[in-house]
């Protein structure tokens, strides 16, 4: 493939798309000439059809879902079904500008407070807010929540937060921007939590636990009535990371395994575009004792059936907006077509068939000589496969392997994650693959695995099919380069 | 279940190959009081073509009307090609860059978008993304606590008219971390630079000041910031990015510049959508880049010399820092971000250059129609896009009325800044023509009038 020139590079001065803006340039009148800028900004001076293919050419360097297989494990990388797309961008959504008359709004607000039901019905929860524009955002509202009802009850010594070795690095850092202490638990040799390290873990300072189930481990957290007994015993609560959701969709509820806080990643579990790292949604949903404390708006309905968003106002106790507005309305509009197209049934469906698939693969894959992490365990949607024995027999580790899928067509799973695992990969094939892409991936996996045992120098050149070989990030991170500047030349 | 392709014989095949009798059975390992029979409460699912017929249901709920609100978002004509670009399926369902061989256009297209909002913002360095204008303002603030080495207090002076809502979200963002946001003097709807001499900067490590502000008004920037700059604290702008197309950078601002600009993107191409998706954006001073929050793409070599891209400085980040990070962002607006991308490549600077006038145009004709009215008055001068009228008479009513004959009047800010009395945000950007612009003031007139005379009468 043709290296794409920068868009800057394509420039030419005085060249422009003029359709696109008025006619004429009008005075500055009433401008202070002090406030003005005195050089324009560097922006390319390109035509429409440049454009159009500068960035269509782009889009052919990318893997996305609609092109290839994408086992990325804990991100759920689904079919994007193209309905919820096109009817969250019919023109009465996209031109609704968000602080519009109330009345304006009620064909948008209907959609959005089925959808807390729907969420607080796939949860078990009593009350949920949508504002948190992703999973990051949504755990943020969760502790700060937990810590809000510790001081509403005067407990506010409790602080620390507890999580497992294996949590997502998010779990600990938005427990430090909360201004919490993070304090890690290992995890037993089974791939469970060590329930004496969490016994020791908890105290009068314990403000909650931040537990993914199933973890991101690939396995369910077997245990995970006996944790919320001891977490609660303690005095503090537990936050669901519902990364994982998709692998118990309609067949657990998160407030069943003792959760007092959830959020769900819209982006994973209903399918919610990821567009190349966002926009997702990280709703929030709570058990009645920590309802006060949700972030706002709310949408609630009246009683004469008219909706209406509830803010500060009618909700004190709220820990407040995280979002100008109302959080990432258009995505939550594409999780609630999703929703309504699965219904009850469909949603029970994309758990026992994202489990099927990753059991299958799981099958396959031991079969032929790969190493689970946690031998003799189910998958949940997902599982880790440990590479260490075929890093020291071979010396290819796991990022050979994830370069050595791209070239053979496939986006790697996700690689060194969690830690704990060596040469971890952990695979999640979602529900929405074929059976044929199922076996096509294994053989591939297989394949490199053969070729790393014979000519192991081929695997850790990959990949050699792609627009660019192997990337410097040494050179990347030391030589800065990030943008574009006409007259340096060279890199700084 | 539409999106689930097994055959009954492709689940009897792989369920032999696990050794498992049914799928059930795939769940052994759940605690069986966990597991349920049949979710309660999601009606049953619904083929595309009803969905489709409910939801144009619901959409044509918005009603044709003429809307004159800004307060943070605003309608900009989008041209076709972006959204037809942008949600190609490669950009629209590929995941977050972490494999950059299998990803060189999204990073290109964000290395791209990083060089453009430098240039807007006059500073070094821009991060991909963060969730919306108002989270990028409390990640700013964030970052100025952490920029500060000098040990001063962890209290950051805001102007005033900072967008009220940001300033609800940084205080819920920051509440946790014992900084606090201070207001900073103001006077006739901007800061007040007179009143600066007044403060004592040692109790302060950083000022922020939005541009122009939330009432639309332009702020004292350069005095801000030299001031700031010459006490020792960091400068954070919050700038509308097409204002920037004519207004002075952050980057140049008083003599040395703002030190971390940021700001929503939305106005960049991306649709009102009810609230969002949006965009934060973030530039700062290249030596602040190690405090920068979210992902960061950067341009090296790949094994054979070629140029490429890649996410770099990754060490900031929660998935290698974990407890230690400068942020706990992990999913951003990658996708709002691409659109952005495509929209400033299609208006170029010129492009950009005469929307922002045509905006201020529009608003300066606003303003001289509606001043005209009796019992209208502007209530500061030197404005972009936005300003605030003073009415003799409560706005909500008026609005209400407005509604009625199918005209969105702006936004009632009476209860939010007491200052004025009764006062209106309105905003007029190059999507409003001279008749729409004709039509709100022959409106806004009619109904003016009676209502002076029941006001007499009141009295």
């Amino acid at each position: 493939m043709m290296p794409e020139p920068l868009i800057f590079e394509q420039s030419r001065p005085g060249r422009r798309s003029p359709g696109h803006a008025p006619a004429e340039a009008d005075e500055s009148r009433g401008l202070p000439e002090d406030a003005l800028r005195s050089s324009a900004p560097l922006l390319p001076e390109v035509s429409e059809l440049q454009v159009v293919r500068h960035f269509t050419r782009l889009s052919q360097k990318n893997f996305s879902i609609d092109t290839h297989f994408y086992p990325l494990g804990s991100c759920t990388m689904k079919y994007n079904p193209r309905a919820c797309n096109r009817l969250a961008m019919l023109p009465g959504f996209l031109g609704a500008h968000p602080l519009e008359p109330v009345d304006n709004l009620q064909g948008l607000l209907e959609c959005l407070w089925e959808l807390q039901e729907m969420l607080k019905a796939v949860t078990g929860m009593k009350a949920v807010s949508l504002t948190p524009m992703a999973g990051a955002q949504g755990e943020l509202a969760g502790v700060a929540m937990i810590r809000a009802w510790h001081l509403a009850r005067g407990d506010g010594e409790r602080r620390e937060i507890i999580v497992p070795d294996a949590a997502h690095g998010t779990n600990p850092a938005t427990a430090t921007m909360c201004g919490c202490d993070v304090v890690e638990i290992r995890t037993g040799r089974d791939g469970d939590v060590d329930l004496e390290a969490l016994r020791q873990a908890v105290g009068p300072r314990t403000a909650g636990i931040m537990l993914t189930n199933p973890s991101t481990l690939g396995v369910f957290e077997r245990q995970i009535t006996e944790i919320a007994a001891i977490v609660h015993e303690a005095g503090g609560l537990l936050y669901y990371d519902g990364a994982n959701l998709n692998a118990i969709l309609g067949r657990v509820l998160p407030a069943a395994m003792g959760f007092d806080v959830v959020h769900i990643n819209l982006h994973k579990t209903f399918s919610t575009p990821h567009g190349g790292g966002g926009p997702g949604a990280g709703i929030v949903a709570v058990g009645e004792h920590l309802e006060p404390f949700l972030p706002v708006p709310v949408v609630a309905r009246e009683e004469d059936g008219r909706f209406v968003l509830h803010g500060q106002a009618q909700r004190p106790n709220s820990i407040g907006q995280l979002s100008a507005f109302m959080g990432n309305t258009g995505i939550l509009l594409r999780a609630y077509v999703y929703m309504r197209m699965l219904g009850a049934e469909g949603m029970r469906r994309v758990a026992d068939h994202a489990t099927l698939n990753a059991n299958y693969l799981l099958a396959r894959l031991a079969a032929g000589g790969f190493r689970p992490a946690w031998p003799g365990r189910r998958a949940s949607h997902e599982f880790s496969l440990s590479l260490q024995d075929i890093a020291r027999e071979a010396g290819v580790n796991a990022m050979d392997f994830a370069k050595a899928l791209l070239d053979r067509g496939f986006h790697a799973p996700t690689t060194y994650f969690p830690l704990l695992v060596p040469e971890c990969l952990l695979i999640e094939p979602t529900e929405t693959e074929t059976l044929e892409t199922l076996d096509a991936f294994a053989d591939a996996l297989l394949a490199i695995r053969a070729e790393a045992l014979q000519d192991p120098a081929s695997v850790r050149n990959a990949p050699v099919t792609l627009p660019v070989s192997r990337l410097d990030d040494v050179r990347a991170a030391r030589q800065l380069d990030l943008r574009w500047q006409p007259l340096a030349g060279e890199p700084e | 279940m539409p999106f689930v392709p097994h055959t009954p014989d492709d689940v009897s095949a792989m369920l032999a190959t696990i050794g498992a009798s049914s799928i059930d059975e795939l769940f052994d390992e759940i605690p069986t009081g966990l597991l349920i029979d049949r979710l309660e409460g999601v009606p049953a699912g619904l083929g595309e073509q009803a969905i489709t017929r409910l939801m144009h249901a619901r959409a044509s709920r918005l009603p044709a009307r003429l809307c004159f609100l800004g307060a943070g978002a605003y309608e900009h004509h989008i041209p076709a090609a972006v959204w037809e670009l942008a949600t190609r399926g490669e950009f629209y369902s590929a995941y977050t860059p972490y494999q950059a061989e299998a990803s060189q256009g999204t990073l290109q297209v964000t290395w791209e978008y990083q060089s453009m909002m430098a240039s807007l913002t006059g500073l070094d360095v821009s991060n991909a993304s963060l969730y919306d204008g108002a989270t990028a303002f409390a990640e700013a603030c964030l970052m100025a606590v952490r920029a500060n080495r000098s040990g001063r207090p962890r209290r950051i002076l805001v102007s005033r008219y900072l967008h009220p809502a940001w300033l609800d979200v940084a205080r819920t963002i920051v509440a946790g971390q014992q900084i606090e946001l201070c207001e900073l003097p103001a006077r006739d709807g901007r800061s007040d630079a007179a009143a600066l001499a007044g403060i004592d900067a040692a109790g302060y490590c950083a000022l922020a000041v939005q541009q122009p502000n939330f009432l639309g008004a332009l702020e004292p920037v350069d005095e801000l910031a030299r001031w700031a700059r010459h006490q020792g604290l960091l400068v954070i702008g919050a700038c509308n990015p097409v204002a920037l197309a004519i207004l002075k950078p952050p980057g140049e601002w008083g003599d040395e510049g703002a030190d971390i600009a940021c700001g929503e993107g939305q106005p960049l191409g991306i649709p009102l959508s009810g609230g969002g998706p949006y965009f934060g954006y973030m530039t700062c001073r290249q030596s602040l880049v190690r405090q920068m929050p979210g992902r960061i793409v950067g341009r090296t070599l790949d094994r054979d010399g070629r140029p490429g891209f890649t996410l770099t400085l990754q060490a900031r980040e929660q998935h290698i820092r974990r407890s230690r990070s400068t942020s706990n962002i992990c999913t951003n607006q990658g996708l709002m971000v691409t659109a952005a991308t495509i929209y400033l490549s299609l208006l170029g600077a010129e492009g950009l250059r005469r929307v922002a006038l045509r905006c201020h145009a529009n608003t300066r004709r606003l303003v001289d129609a509606l001043t005209a009215l009796p019992g209208v008055s502007l209530l500061a001068d030197g404005f972009f896009h936005e300003v605030v009228f003073g009415l003799d008479q409560p706005v909500a009513p008026l609005l209400e009325k407005l509604a009625g004959r199918g005209i969105v009047g702006g936004l009632d800010v009476s209860a939010q800044f007491p200052e004025f009395g009764h006062a209106l945000l309105v905003c007029a950007t190059e999507t409003r023509t001279p008749e729409d612009i004709a039509l709100y003031a022959r409106t806004l007139g009619e109904l003016l009038a009676p209502s002076a005379e029941s006001r007499e009468h009141d009295a």
